[in-house]
């Protein structure tokens, strides 16, 4: 192979490029750096670095869709992935910048895994090939599974960690098996190509079906369906605050991004099947998750089940397998990475020092003292629960929509009953806020990036439900 | 030449050992141990397969997962080691400070 064919097409992965440098950059920086003082930069490259990848997407925009050696692809659907999966990064990063002194002095390394976990995941919503795909789960799950365990010094965290460590790895070897009997089935690991193939001869079904099934399962653990999701509360819980953050948003996305392609690109003809085994997970999915956040008093693992029940949601666009399906599954990730982000960022506000988690009575009066932030609050709690007209509203209206076009009337019936349920303890946060009187006053914590980054996901809550069409406009679906 | 199909079965019952001992066995190394067989069961899988249909992919692959296999062992003894930091076990069922 010469040069020339290696570097066609090297603009697709520009990207993932920029922010690999920037890596490297952080940690050269952190072991340049002087004193402690210095360190105030770090998140600084970080932002920048982020913010570099974006443009690079809105310049991979504006020309036609390329691939990069039939490995990552530079489509509408990807672009529109990476492009949440930076801004939860971004927002992240905006959120440790104050959190991260608190708990661990050293932030070089800290600031090169959220990069390179960013790598991972817009690597992962751009891959068309079976290979890439399992090295981008991996670059992403291994960053965060250090990451999850950042706060070394509190049992908590570094428990988070391990569960999250032991239970990926289990999976990320269920995945990868399932890869391997579909390249079996096919003969090729090119999702395209296993489509076109299984399409006209059927393949395997001794290795086709097991293939699908392990596959399934390996998606469901990384987006955190039932009867795989028991590692969410526990590592949403333990991480610190920012990291889970930026995994609630970022993970699903690249792993939802990643599961739409797969089952579009390469198993459209049997959609048939999995679209019964999809509908039977998304019910799971949403009931179990509603109904357990229901008893939860932390708001860390009341946050953590809701983030099970919206995966549930996002697998209903799935089911019917059609462009607009895929779309929405996008649209619906974009303000659930807004809404989510932002409702932890006000859960680092009243976290007390030196703890990873606030139980909901922390919240209680907190109207009367801070209004701006109970307002934020509140914007992010009525958006999840679906109340128009905020963002989450028209996140769940495109997704069940899909739904009914799609002919899934009844599953999407279920998940408005879903959502109706789920109203009960988002609400209640609202209620403990306005109508409680505080038990100990809350010195809520505070500081430039965490308003900044509150102020952005409470306006884009409000503007992205005002004018839905602006948005919609911009993402697009996948294939069809 | 050996069948194909024998290679498979034969790394079917070397992950569903491995599956089977990850939710059986309560120390945490053992249990990283099961999944790294797991994973050498896929590369048993992926090389039978590739010399089935001719073509390199399945080998490509295979040098992924062992990269990957060993940054995974990296990352996860030292998660063991910051957690023993913290208790002198690691058997998992002494770990329970979040609910599971």
């Amino acid at each position: 192979m010469n040069i020339a064919a290696l570097t066609a097409n090297l603009h697709v992965i520009l990207p993932e490029m920029v922010l690999a440098a920037f890596a490297l950059l952080v940690i050269l920086a952190d072991m340049l750096r002087q004193d402690e003082e210095e360190s105030r930069l770090l998140p600084l490259l970080t932002l920048a670095g982020i913010l570099a990848a974006m443009a690079a997407t809105a310049w991979i925009w504006n020309r036609p869709v390329a691939s990069y050696q039939e490995g990552a692809i530079a489509d509408g659907f990807a672009l529109g992935a990476r492009t949440v999966i930076l801004v939860a990064a971004g927002l992240a990063t905006l959120l440790s910048m104050g959190y991260l002194p608190r708990i661990n002095r050293q932030m070089g390394e800290y600031y090169a895994l959220v990069l390179l976990a960013t790598l991972g995941m817009t690597m992962m919503a751009s891959a068309t090939d079976l290979i890439v795909l399992f090295l981008a789960l991996e670059i992403f799950s291994l960053a965060l599974y250090i990451l999850s365990g950042y706060y070394r010094k509190n049992p908590r965290s570094t428990e988070a960690s391990m569960k999250y460590f032991l239970l990926g790895a289990f999976a990320s070897s269920f995945f990868v098996y399932g890869a391997a009997l579909l390249y079996g089935a096919a003969g090729t690991t090119q999702l395209r190509e296993i489509g076109n193939l299984l399409a006209s001869d059927h393949g395997n079904p001794n290795l086709l079906w097991p293939g699908i099934a392990l596959l399934l399962v390996g998606f469901g653990f990384k987006v955190s369906l039932v009867p795989f999701h028991m590692w969410t509360p526990d590592v949403y819980q333990g991480a610190p605050t920012p990291v889970t953050a930026f995994m609630s948003a970022g993970t699903k996305t690249a792993a939802f991004a990643a599961f739409v392609r797969v089952l579009m690109e390469a198993l459209p003809a049997q959609q048939i099947q999995w679209g019964w085994a999809l509908a039977v997970l998304a019910v799971l999915t949403m009931t179990v998750g509603n109904l357990t956040a229901l008893r939860q008093l932390s708001l860390k693992r009341m946050l953590a089940y809701s983030s099970v029940a919206n995966a549930g949601y996002i697998l209903v666009a799935l089911v019917p397998g059609t462009a607009q399906g895929s779309k929405a599954a996008l649209f619906y990730l974009l303000t659930y990475a807004f809404m989510n982000v932002g409702a932890l960022a006000v859960v680092i506000t009243l976290e007390k020092i030196d703890e990873l988690d606030a139980l909901q009575n922390r919240a209680a009066g907190l109207a009367d003292r801070w209004p701006l932030l109970a307002l934020a609050m509140s914007i992010f709690m009525l958006s999840l629960s679906g109340i128009p007209p905020l963002a989450g509203f028209f996140g769940k209206f495109f997704v069940f929509q899909a739904a009914v076009e799609g002919g899934w009337t009844w599953l999407a019936v279920v998940g408005v009953l879903n959502s109706a349920i789920s109203a009960y303890y988002y609400l209640r946060v609202m209620v403990a806020m306005y109508f409680h009187e505080a038990e100990e006053p809350v010195q809520p914590r505070r500081w430039g990036g965490l308003s900044l980054s509150l102020a952005l996901t409470a306006l884009a809550t409000v503007i992205i439900g005002l004018y839905p069409s602006l948005w919609t406009g911009f993402l697009s679906g996948l294939g069809g | 030449m050996v069948p194909t199909s024998y290679y498979l079965i034969l790394s079917a019952m070397i992950f569903a050992i491995g599956a089977v001992g990850v939710l059986v066995r309560r120390n945490a190394l053992i249990i990283l141990m099961c999944v790294e067989m797991m994973l050498n069961s896929v590369n048993l899988t992926l090389i039978a397969l590739s010399r089935q249909w001719g073509n390199l992919n399945g080998q490509v692959f295979v040098f992924m997962i062992m990269a990957v296999a060993a940054a995974e062992v990296a990352v996860g003894l030292a998660i063991l080691i910051a957690n023993t930091r913290h208790r002198e076990s690691i058997n998992i069922d002494e770990i329970h400070l979040l609910k599971w």
